[in-house]
């Protein structure tokens, strides 16, 4: 395990990619609960490498990345992030449940300006930060789109006129109301998953099958379980 | 910049030829004792040959001839050989045995490392019938990884029709059988749960069915009793005749799936540690040879050498 940019699964213990941002606080505690001592991740906000704990952090579209490679056994991240990457060769084992979102079209309030775009122009503008998952929405509704690229904040993209709507992920949904845009479709509703190398999961599947296992008791112990999911549910997004 | 080659070919140097010809002579030394004989055959492929063989690893290739007539690179070897059964060994006494060593083109994502034209190295055991054929290829497949030279590796066993039988038991319909497999085949395990649980199905047979898919692990799986009995047949039969070499190298898999259409029992997949990704596969196509008008069982392997020969390194550096 010494070779840190290994390309494959290496031998020995179970290595976890950990996504930085809005899912850390739930992810760092979902391993707390399972024995994995994180503290040493706490205290660190700018190392990315923890041996001991058999953590790396990275950003969550980082991780499908590294998991596939070989270079983490097991990883998690937002099913957005997996939608979005969905070329990538790995398995996808359990629905964490936190970090729950939804990836949604919105649109400016008022008549939807999506529909007069189809009406009228036969195709609509999208801004987006998930290409994929905007491409293929609106291609299995037949809609002729054109799908804007963005890095920033997407919510400028139809205020400005540029595009008629975007997709984006939304949590609670302040972002969207604080800039007069509504949502007019559901496209998926995201959680965090535990992804695993096709390598790894078979060579090292006493341990992983073991650390699955711990999830699931840790998340049938978890009294959010019985709460549920919606608005009231924790929140958080993945977006980086 | 237009004189490289195609983005997801390459050329391959004096260096790194040197290292894959003594790996293609240690693999050729194995196959070569087990009886098979070394067979090639064109790159390009009339269209028809492989279009009733789908999946996502067909053909991506497609050229015209100076006449019109649709040409495809091959994607494999294995339809290839089938034709050739059809085609020259009409008559001959069985089983048959090839083997070969020979580039094949799929589409790819050049830009992570995938290749359009990649080295695949494997042999095809035609006429001879389950379990003692697939036996035989898992012995060959396994003596060949070691004289290559990998210590570690591991091969996972499955059974391709096992999970679609097993529904079929429980009375999920082909609509959904095809979209469970296609979920299965994405290697989603969240998304099989949910489907199974919004089917007609009581609680319980669909907490079942999500984890058949996830059992693997020693001989010890092949125990099971129930719904499940009768299903792992084949791969019992399998296990009692592996030689001792090979059955401490397999891990049974359930969930075990492959990207080729053209499989109908026992399949095979071979991983290292040296390597994020399986380093090849194989299985049996009983059904394949028929449309070649030899209807026959068959069962082969096909390892990528270029996959091979980075694991081979990647555990020069694990143990080293």
């Amino acid at each position: 395990m010494a070779d840190a940019a290994g390309r494959g699964a290496a031998s020995g213990r179970v290595r976890l990619a950990v996504p930085r941002g809005a899912l850390l606080g739930e992810t760092l505690d979902l391993l707390d609960r399972i024995g994995i001592d994180t503290t040493e991740v706490r205290e660190n906000d700018r190392k990315l490498l923890f041996e001991d704990a058999g953590i790396i952090t990275m950003r969550p579209s980082d991780v499908p990345t590294y998991v596939e490679s070989g270079a983490a056994d097991l990883g998690i991240t937002g099913k957005d992030v997996l939608l979005e990457q969905a070329e990538r060769e790995l398995y996808e084992l359990a629905d964490l449940r936190f970090g729950r979102c939804r990836m949604v079209l919105a649109s400016v309030a008022g008549p939807d300006r999506v529909e007069e775009a189809r009406r009228r122009l036969g195709v609509v503008r999208i801004a987006t930060k998930y290409p994929r998952i905007a491409s293929a929405y609106f291609e299995r509704a037949g809609v002729q789109a054109e799908i804007v690229e963005v890095r920033g904040s997407v919510e400028l993209a139809p205020l400005t006129g540029m595009v008629e709507a975007i997709v984006d992920l939304t949590a609670t949904g302040t972002t969207l109301r604080e800039n007069h845009l509504v949502i007019r479709d559901e496209i998926a509703v995201c959680t965090a998953r535990l992804i695993a190398n096709p390598v790894s999961l078979k060579l090292k599947s006493a341990a992983i099958d073991d650390l699955l296992a711990r999830i699931e008791t840790a998340q049938d112990d978890d009294p959010r379980r019985l709460t549920a999911p919606g608005p009231s549910g924790p929140q958080t997004a993945t977006g980086e | 910049m237009a004189e490289w080659t195609p983005s997801g070919t390459r050329d391959v140097l004096p260096d790194e030829m040197q290292e894959l010809r003594a790996l293609g002579e240690r693999l050729r030394t194995v196959f070569d004792a087990a009886g098979y004989g070394e067979i090639r055959t064109p790159a390009l492929e009339n269209e028809i040959t492989f279009s009733r063989d789908g999946g996502d690893a067909g053909p991506a290739y497609r050229v015209f001839d100076e006449h019109g007539n649709v040409l495809v690179l091959r994607s494999d070897m294995t339809v290839p050989i089938a034709r050739v059964v059809g085609n020259r060994y009409a008559d001959a006494r069985l089983p048959l045995r090839f083997w070969y060593e020979a580039p094949a083109y799929r589409a790819a994502h050049p830009r992570r490392g995938e290749s359009r034209e990649f080295m695949q190295a494997g042999i095809e055991l035609i006429g001879a019938p389950a379990p003692h054929g697939t036996v035989e290829v898992l012995n060959v497949l396994c003596e060949s990884l070691t004289a290559a030279g990998l210590t570690d590796f591991k091969v996972g066993i499955g059974d391709v029709s096992l999970y679609a039988s097993l529904l079929a038991r429980y009375g999920v319909d082909e609509r959904q059988r095809v979209k469970l497999s296609r979920l299965l085949a994405r290697h989603d395990f969240v998304a099989v749960a949910e489907a199974l649980e919004r089917m007609d199905l009581s609680p319980a047979d669909a907490e079942l069915l999500a984890s058949v898919p996830r059992i693997h692990g020693g001989p010890e799986i092949l125990e099971a009793d129930g719904p499940l009995d009768a299903a792992l047949g084949d791969l019992r039969e399998v296990h009692a005749a592996l030689a001792p070499e090979t059955a401490r190298r397999v891990i049974y898999d359930l969930g075990l799936v492959r990207s080729i259409d053209y499989y109908t029992g026992v399949i095979f997949q071979v991983y290292d540690p040296g390597h994020g990704q399986p380093l090849g596969g194989g299985g049996r196509y009983d059904n394949l040879l028929a449309n070649f008008g030899r209807p026959l069982p068959a069962v082969g392997f096909a390892l990528n050498v270029e996959r091979l020969h980075i694991a081979l390194t990647g555990e020069e550096r694990i143990d080293g």
